[in-house]
């Protein structure tokens, strides 16, 4: 079955949503990865923290709540919870870099089987900067990549990736609209395969060899 | 002591060529009316220092329109089109560092340190050059301090001593720079009369030499 982008997304949403457990302390990536937030069972209570330096973000802002001095790490106004706080970008940090936060969820140009991801540049064409991913995937106790399977028919998991490296051997978790892989000692599993696919389409669009285990 | 200054008399202190830090994150707690008034002078060929290059219409983002950026020292230049444009047509210089070792670099400067030792990086083109250092068995790049010689600075409540506060988000940068650079001239969108609470202060005015006042013998 043919999904579109946005179905794509809210099935990868959704399942990003069930990897996160009370009390998480949990940052997500701008775009994809921040839907999740919306399908976080209602008994999960995870605290979200952004890299702009807000730790306990909330819903977005609106019409009532309008305060330009609160903006999550893509720019949006947002609001805070209950027990939150504001923190300068050495202290944001060194939640990231120092082993503070429990999931990082974020998206990828390319993903490959021994757990490397490169998400900040494809030289010559399209180089945004690392921002804050860089410092966020090398402290975080567990990495999960959210996004499409391939982009534009090209498969994003490879064997080995060909741009520019954000961090080595640090992906645990590969979640796609076709997909649930696990990388364990640089080793590529097949975790769950969606309803919308089969292992023969994983298998074409997916650069890496991978095993199979879906008893996990 | 600070000093009280109109935005367009502080442009004196600027000179082309100079590292410029600029505090704020896209497009909150950014500073403003200074740059304004470099924005009416011929002064260029500033070195940027700062999160990001934020949007085309605010802040150091028109600073980088106006082509007064020679090299911008960022974590990110994505939300402006303009620095995309200039550094793929080799107009500007640009020096992308992962956000968490710029701010570590830039307080290491205002701290007195010789650098910091952080494993980010490692296996990527940011360790290219960079001397690795292993630390109890682990290995780490060594990252040197980052000055300037102005910080212009957002500030959301300052009192006359120079002491900041802040409001929501707009801490970030605005935080370290102050420790980092020469001269250091603060935005601050109240400045009381009596002297904000030393529990509330998380600046402390001492890192402070100008607060921008709108009329020459105003207070704001």
């Amino acid at each position: 079955m043919e999904l579109n982008k946005e179905q794509a997304q809210e099935i990868i949403a959704k399942r990003v949503a069930k990897e996160f457990n009370d009390g998480d302390v949990v940052t997500l990536g701008i775009g994809l990865p921040t839907k999740a937030i919306s399908y976080v069972p209602e008994d999960v209570h995870i605290i979200v923290q952004s890299e702009n330096g807000v730790l306990g973000v909330g819903a977005y802002q609106d019409d009532t709540n309008r305060d330009k001095h609160i903006i999550n790490a893509g720019g949006i106004g947002v609001t805070v919870n209950a027990g939150g706080c504001f923190v300068d970008s050495l202290t944001a940090f060194a939640m990231m870099r120092g082993g503070h936060i429990d999931i990082t969820v974020l998206g990828a140009l390319q993903v490959d089987a021994e757990g490397n991801l490169a998400n900040w540049s494809i030289p010559g064409k399209f180089t945004p900067g690392m921002g804050g991913a860089m410092d966020l995937v090398v402290g975080t106790k567990r990495l999960i990549i959210a996004m499409e399977h391939t982009a534009k028919g090209a498969p994003k998991i490879m064997q080995k990736c060909t741009l520019p490296l954000t961090v080595a051997h640090k992906v645990n978790m590969i979640i796609t609209e076709k997909a649930v892989f696990e990388i364990i000692n640089q080793r590529l599993i097949l975790r769950e395969i969606s309803p919308y696919s089969s292992l023969e389409d994983i298998r074409q669009n997916t650069a890496a060899d991978f095993e199979i285990d879906l008893t996990a | 002591m600070v000093k009280f200054i109109t935005a367009a008399d502080a442009v004196k202190f600027f000179r082309s060529r100079q590292t410029v830090m600029v505090g704020g994150f896209l497009n909150c707690g950014n500073p403003q009316a200074v740059i304004e008034e470099l924005l009416k002078t011929e002064l260029k060929d500033f070195i940027l220092i700062a999160n990001d290059t934020s949007v085309p219409d605010d802040s150091r983002g028109k600073l980088v329109v106006a082509h007064k950026i020679k090299k911008a020292i960022v974590s990110h230049i994505g939300t402006n089109p303009e620095t995309v444009r200039q550094y793929n047509a080799g107009e500007i210089e640009i020096d992308l560092q992962p956000q968490g070792s710029l701010a570590e670099r830039i307080r290491a400067a205002g701290a007195g340190l010789g650098g910091i030792l952080t494993p980010v990086g490692l296996d990527t083109s940011v360790a290219e050059n960079k001397p690795i250092i292993t630390v109890e068995s682990k290995q780490y790049l060594l990252e040197t301090p980052l000055k300037a010689d102005v910080a212009i600075i957002y500030a959301t409540y300052a009192d006359k001593f120079g002491n900041l506060a802040f409001h929501g988000s707009t801490k970030n940068f605005n935080v370290l720079m102050p420790m980092a650079a020469d001269l250091v001239i603060v935005e601050a969108e109240n400045i009381s009369d009596t002297p904000l609470s030393p529990d509330n202060i998380v600046v402390p005015g001492i890192f402070v030499d100008y607060l921008i006042v709108k009329e020459k013998n105003g207070t704001e």
